[in-house]
């Protein structure tokens, strides 16, 4: 065999070529887009149908009001602006309280401390193996009373200990999920628990966290919902209010199922831009 | 046995340490004065990770002393913290701050463990990247560097801190091999200036050239201390004959 020596092609020579549009992909994706929307107006034509046969009617344009009026020029909330902005505090109070239980969660769990890691096992054993209702109650009728808390607060407590203890178990994944040579590379330099913690391992659990963490905030403002059954002011409530009034039963739970939705939505986009902001400064 | 220095600056004596059942290190007396360069050789899971390892207390020993400076080291956190102020170490695989700056890698132990300001810990980060030769990197972040320059910085955020020792735990394993002889330059310098080092290494040109002593370990124990090149040369022990002739067979 003989050797050879290929003559350089210099990297500022070399064309990159690049296949235009292929039509055959836009066509199935153009195809694909139209089965789903099929799917859709077939099932808002069975509801209609439905809401037809029961001869539902449907009184769209009462609804305004449940938003807003205007009375001499001013703007007056209606009760589901004012319900979706009692469920936003309650959840947000809530997550907060929620997500501050979880870092102390995992810390206990994580730490050496034989007491910690046993308090922090049976909260999240109890929590998580009763069902979210029951706490409810067993907050608004037995502790609540006790300790003198409104119906407010005893909802916020019970959605904040409830998603607690999922925020835990994320926030513990996160905190494991950092490679072991950063914990090394901290311990080297000889910095103190918390400067260990707070400058180079919790920074770098937060993409891990916080995808889930979004969910779980998803998810408490969806759950926020069942403390209508102790009658809290939140966007539920309003809800069935409005039903009591009007007997407008459909147009109420589209409308507030529709809102749940917005706020959601918008929740979950807004933060899978800030994590690519986040992982783009970590190029 | 193995020591006679006068005054060392690491004292190990009688040091065992388990995984389990599993004896990592055995009855390892060693001694390493101040300004000494010692380097650590041997097979993979000889013990030699472990060894240094247990000096800034990365892990536990279970039995035997370790003194540093005259501070016996103990599981202690304070007494961790204060060991690991005046041991510095350098990994295989650098464990750079991902999420930093190469400067706030090097500021971040002077901040807050020196008190030092934030000017001073520039000024001090800005020193050490010069001579490790990569000052202009410095608003970079670690994985725009390549593996010889991350190790480069690796070296200078340990330096930061004013060490009074040195430890390297394989610096050069995980480094391709033209980034080798710019870690191995930096590491020369330092041991030039007078640093106490401990390296464990398989670089045997380095070996030569710096090392006071080798000591070589097998199976957890130290089977051979010598001085480099009566250690190349003319190896006493027959593992030792073998894992050089296996270093070099090839």
């Amino acid at each position: 065999m003989q050797g050879r020596v290929a003559a350089p092609t210099p990297r500022s020579l070399r064309q990159r070529e690049d296949t235009g549009l292929d039509m055959a992909v836009v066509r199935r994706i153009l195809w694909q887009v139209l089965q789903a929307s099929l799917v859709f107006v077939g099932l808002a034509y069975l509801i209609w149908r439905g809401a037809a046969a029961m001869e539902y009617n449907w009184q769209w344009y009462r609804v305004e009001p449940f938003f807003y009026r205007i009375i001499d020029g001013e703007i007056i909330w209606g009760p589901l602006v004012k319900g979706l902005i009692q469920t936003l505090k309650l959840a947000a109070i809530a997550g907060v309280i929620a997500i501050t239980i979880g870092f102390i969660t995992a810390f206990a769990r994580l730490s050496n401390s034989i007491a910690g890691r046993i308090i922090a096992k049976v909260y999240l054993e109890a929590i998580r193996n009763t069902p979210l209702l029951v706490q409810l109650f067993l907050f608004y009728f037995v502790l609540a009373p006790i300790f003198g808390i409104d119906r407010f607060w005893a909802g916020v407590l019970t959605l904040a200990l409830f998603e607690g203890s999922f925020a835990a178990e994320i926030i513990r994944g996160g905190i494991v999920g950092v490679d072991k040579g950063q914990f090394e590379g901290a311990d080297a330099i000889g910095l103190t628990l918390v400067d260990k913690y707070r400058f180079i391992i919790v920074p770098q659990s937060l993409p891990l966290i916080l995808p889930p963490l979004t969910g779980l905030t998803i998810s408490l403002i969806k759950h926020s919902a069942i403390v209508s059954v102790i009658a809290v002011s939140e966007l539920t409530t309003a809800g069935l209010n409005l039903i009591a009034d009007t007997f407008m039963a459909f147009e109420v739970w589209f409308l507030v199922a529709g809102i749940y939705l917005a706020v959601t939505i918008t929740l979950s986009v807004g933060v899978s831009l800030f994590e690519r902001s986040l992982n783009k400064s970590k190029r | 046995m193995l020591d006679q220095n006068p005054q060392p600056f690491v004292e190990i004596r009688g040091l065992c340490k388990w995984y389990g059942d599993f004896s990592a290190l055995h009855d390892i007396n060693l001694n390493v004065a101040l300004g000494e360069k010692v380097v650590v050789c041997g097979p993979s899971g000889s013990g030699k990770s472990s060894l240094i390892r247990c000096i800034n207390q990365l892990e536990a020993h279970q039995k035997g002393t370790i003194i540093v400076d005259g501070i016996e080291v103990t599981p202690d956190m304070k007494n961790k913290e204060k060991i690991r102020r005046e041991v510095g170490m350098v990994f295989q695989s650098f464990n750079l701050f991902p999420h930093m700056t190469i400067l706030a890698n090097l500021t971040l132990g002077p901040m807050r463990n020196r008190g030092a300001s934030k000017s001073e810990a520039r000024e001090l980060a800005m020193h050490y990247l010069n001579r490790v030769h990569i000052a202009e990197q410095a608003d970079k972040y670690p994985a725009q560097l390549s593996g010889g320059q991350q190790q480069r910085v690796a070296i200078a955020r340990s330096l930061c801190m004013k060490p009074k020792i040195m430890l390297f735990d394989e610096p050069t394993s995980a480094l391709d091999p033209e980034m080798i002889a710019g870690v191995l330059d930096v590491m020369i310098e330092l041991a030039e200036e007078g640093m106490t080092m401990v390296v464990v290494t398989h670089e045997m040109g380095f070996a030569r050239r710096v090392a006071d002593r080798v000591v070589f370990m097998d199976e957890g124990e130290i089977i051979e201390v010598a001085e480099p090149e009566p250690f190349f040369n003319t190896p006493q022990s027959e593992r030792a004959k073998l894992f050089l002739s296996q270093l070099l067979g090839h």
